[in-house]
């Protein structure tokens, strides 16, 4: 009689573009031993809209509301980055007020954005209900942008030399009124999960993050610090004001989900520190520089960079000081090397802990296709 | 008000009748089969709208709120939705494993209803070895899960279909050593034993000490697993396998595995309140509504671990069955048994 030995096979499992926890149009060809991942491959370029070339047809000004499209989830640091970079570029002079606005709203974002990656981290694991919670708080954060500048997700807010409007008269008591229940709420999201015991074997040495992996894939951003290095712009390489606020930066070492988890709930509270502090220094005065829609910048080329809630979110533009428009533009988003570094993550993990694993590092499609 | 009357008067007046007593007897049981049928239908009607509406208010929404008063009119609508709704069959699915695996799923679900007490003397039939005729029908639920996971052609709902495999067989242990507790006291499998053995409200196995309490959370836990719901249901895991087993259907025969899953929901609830609860028994109000009362409570108690809890993964779930649920139990069956033996404690 024929003994054949038994053995198993691999087999490929496709995970997205369709998918519901893919955050958007990632697809992952996961290669699997039954629910072991052997191996994983990114493929990515399901949203890409050629920003970088669009920008190329417009003016500087115009520059702003495309990269709004750059990252959703904060759209403020991408005004933010742009006219950085416009503003070393051309020496634009950005009125104190401004600046101070520019720090309250990007802050403002930046909770923003950890809520929602708090509320799909959540749904990724199967926790429904906190998302809800999550985007309860999102939402007093939306409508603080919305009485501002009018709109909720797409800002146009950060102007190159200062930004588009000042903040009304009831934004500050509304603000200050939010930040006094924030960090009630971060202690319940707190309670919700940290003692959970299923929440924390889910996570805990669940894709693990070296230091020197991190660094190889030039991870950023609380990615980062989960993995112990201790590397903020907003204190490294401080742009705008952000010298002048103090905050701690949450570092954790491990490295795994649960530590980017942590890293992340105390940068909510972090952010919140810097708002008070703005809110309280604030001046009055200018909101913005007056400068011509149809400005030449001088010939060179400029590279900013900014702390964004996904790491370091840069932007480099070249220009030919014949053109109004910028010769060449090139954006860098955290994410992008954070999905660059994820098949190393996996391998060995189940495929719930590849969700798991993508809801940890935060990782928004936009930023990775542009 | 006691409706097992009701039910007595009629089958006399069939009787009255003059047909013969096996016709008779065939008639009645037809119609206990559309009665449970019916009731069944309402109760997956209701259980859809209240677990959206709990939903709703555990997350500081509203749940649907048009359809009639606070929407109440909401899955009737949906239901009338789904049998309109074309029935896809993809082209390589395995034809009959595909349209077979629904129908074990509902059977395998309205099966027990022979045996659940719903009142005093409101029983289709009281077997004898009623609470293992409960426990061996609702597996055969795994067997439609695999015959979808395997019947659908798809890797993901392979994935799913082998995961409830692994994870029934693993939660029914448990679950049968916490019942066998129960069953070692009573001295009997027969469902109407258990609940006449369980009189006054400190006579409820719930409040048995020490193994009373520790057999109905093993029981509770088993159970959460063996209907599939959060935070034990990784064969529809949403976030990892999109819908599990039931991914390739749509239309009536998706409906089918949906309305098998709230029966089943129904079903524990129902076993947990006759073993545990006391069954219909209670005093003041009449048996029917005690029986429903703490069957309501205990689902409310499986929806409220669904919205609250993240989902286990994989590998911890069989862990947690074959290292804590298991060796718990077996201990608490000795406890159980050595008490019964010694008759200490014996109320």
């Amino acid at each position: 009689m024929d003994t054949k030995e038994l053995r198993t096979e691999e087999f490929t499992i496709n995970m997205g573009p369709h998918h519901p926890s893919t955050h958007g149009v990632c697809r992952f060809k996961l290669t699997m031993d039954g629910e072991v991942i052997v191996r994983a491959e990114p493929v990515i370029g399901y949203l890409h809209r050629a920003l970088e070339k669009i920008c190329e047809n417009r003016t500087f000004p115009q520059c702003i509301p495309v990269m709004d499209r750059f990252e959703y989830c904060t759209s403020m640091s991408c005004n933010m980055v742009f006219a950085l970079a416009v503003e070393k570029l051309a020496g634009i002079q950005v009125p104190e007020r401004a600046e101070y606005l520019r720090v309250i709203m990007l802050e403002l974002n930046r909770i923003a954005s950890h809520l929602i990656w708090y509320g799909t981290t959540c749904l990724d694991l199967g926790a429904l209900t906190p998302f809800l919670y999550a985007f309860r708080e999102r939402e007093d954060i939306l409508d603080l942008f919305e009485m501002t500048c009018g709109q909720r997700l797409t800002y146009n807010y950060i102007r190159i030399g200062g930004v588009s409007r000042d903040i009304p008269e009831p934004f500050v008591p509304k603000a200050r009124k939010f930040l006094d229940e924030f960090d009630a709420r971060v202690d319940d999201y707190e309670a919700l999960l940290n003692g959970n015991p299923i929440f924390i074997t889910r996570n805990k040495d669940v894709g693990v993050m070296s230091k020197e992996l991190a660094l190889q894939y030039g991870v950023s951003g609380p990615a980062l610090r989960a993995s112990g290095v201790r590397f903020d712009l907003r204190r490294d390489d401080p742009y705008g004001i952000y010298d002048r606020f103090k905050f701690n930066i949450p570092v954790y070492h491990n490295g795994d989900c649960l530590d980017r988890y942590l890293v992340r709930m105390q940068e909510m509270r972090e952010s919140a520190k810097i708002v008070r502090q703005a809110l309280e220094q604030m001046p009055e005065g200018e909101i913005a520089t007056k400068i011509s829609p149809v400005f030449k910048a001088k010939e060179g080329e400029i590279y900013s960079r900014i702390e964004n809630s996904r790491g370091e979110m840069g932007v480099y533009i070249k220009a030919d000081g014949k053109e109004k428009k910028p010769y060449r533009v090139k954006m860098r988003g955290g994410s992008f090397n954070q999905l660059q570094v994820m098949p190393h993550l996996v391998v060995g993990h189940k495929i719930a802990d590849v969700v798991a694993i993508m809801a940890s590092l935060d990782i928004i499609m936009p930023e990775v296709d542009r | 008000m006691e409706i097992a009357g009701i039910f007595k008067y009629l089958y006399e007046q069939l009787q009255a009748t003059g047909l013969p007593q096996n016709w008779v007897d065939l008639i009645s049981l037809l119609a206990a089969c559309f009665m449970i049928f019916g009731f069944l239908a309402l109760v997956v009607l209701f259980f859809v709208w209240w677990e959206r509406k709990v939903s709703a208010h555990f997350q500081q929404r509203l749940g649907p709120m048009r359809t009639g008063w606070h929407g109440w009119f909401q899955t009737i609508a949906d239901s009338i939705k789904l049998l309109t709704k074309e029935d896809i069959t993809p082209k390589a699915v395995d034809r009959p494993v595909f349209y077979w695996a629904p129908i074990v799923a509902f059977t395998a679900a309205f099966a027990p209803y022979v045996v659940i007490p719903f009142a005093k003397d409101l029983i289709v039939s009281d077997l004898n070895i009623g609470i293992l005729f409960v426990l061996a029908i609702t597996t055969f639920t795994v067997i439609s899960m695999l015959m979808a996971g395997w019947g659908s052609n798809n890797k993901y709902a392979l994935l799913g279909g082998m995961r409830s495999a692994a994870q029934v067989v693993s939660y029914e242990v448990p679950m049968v050593v916490s019942v066998l507790a129960v069953i070692v006291f009573v001295g009997s499998l027969s469902m109407v034993d258990i609940v006449t053995a369980q009189q006054q409200i400190y006579q409820w196995f719930i409040f048995r000490m020490p193994f009373g309490p520790i057999a109905f959370v093993i029981y509770l836990i088993a159970a959460t697993a063996e209907t599939n719901r959060a935070p034990f249901d990784l064969p529809e895991a949403e976030q990892e396998l999109v819908a599990g087993f039931n991914i390739e259907y749509s239309g009536m025969k998706w409906s089918v595995f949906f309305l098998a899953e709230y029966i089943n929901l129904f079903t524990v609830s129902a076993i947990g309140a006759t073993l545990f609860l006391g069954g219909w028994q209670g005093p003041f109000l009449p048996s029917w509504m005690w029986f429903l009362g703490k069957t309501l409570f205990l689902v409310f108690v499986f929806m409220w671990f669904r919205w609250t809890y993240p989902r286990l993964r994989v590998d911890h779930l069989m862990e947690f069955s074959w290292k804590v649920l298991i060796p718990v139990g077996f201990a608490n069956l000795i406890v159980a048994g050595l008490m019964k033996y010694s008759g200490w404690f014996n109320w």
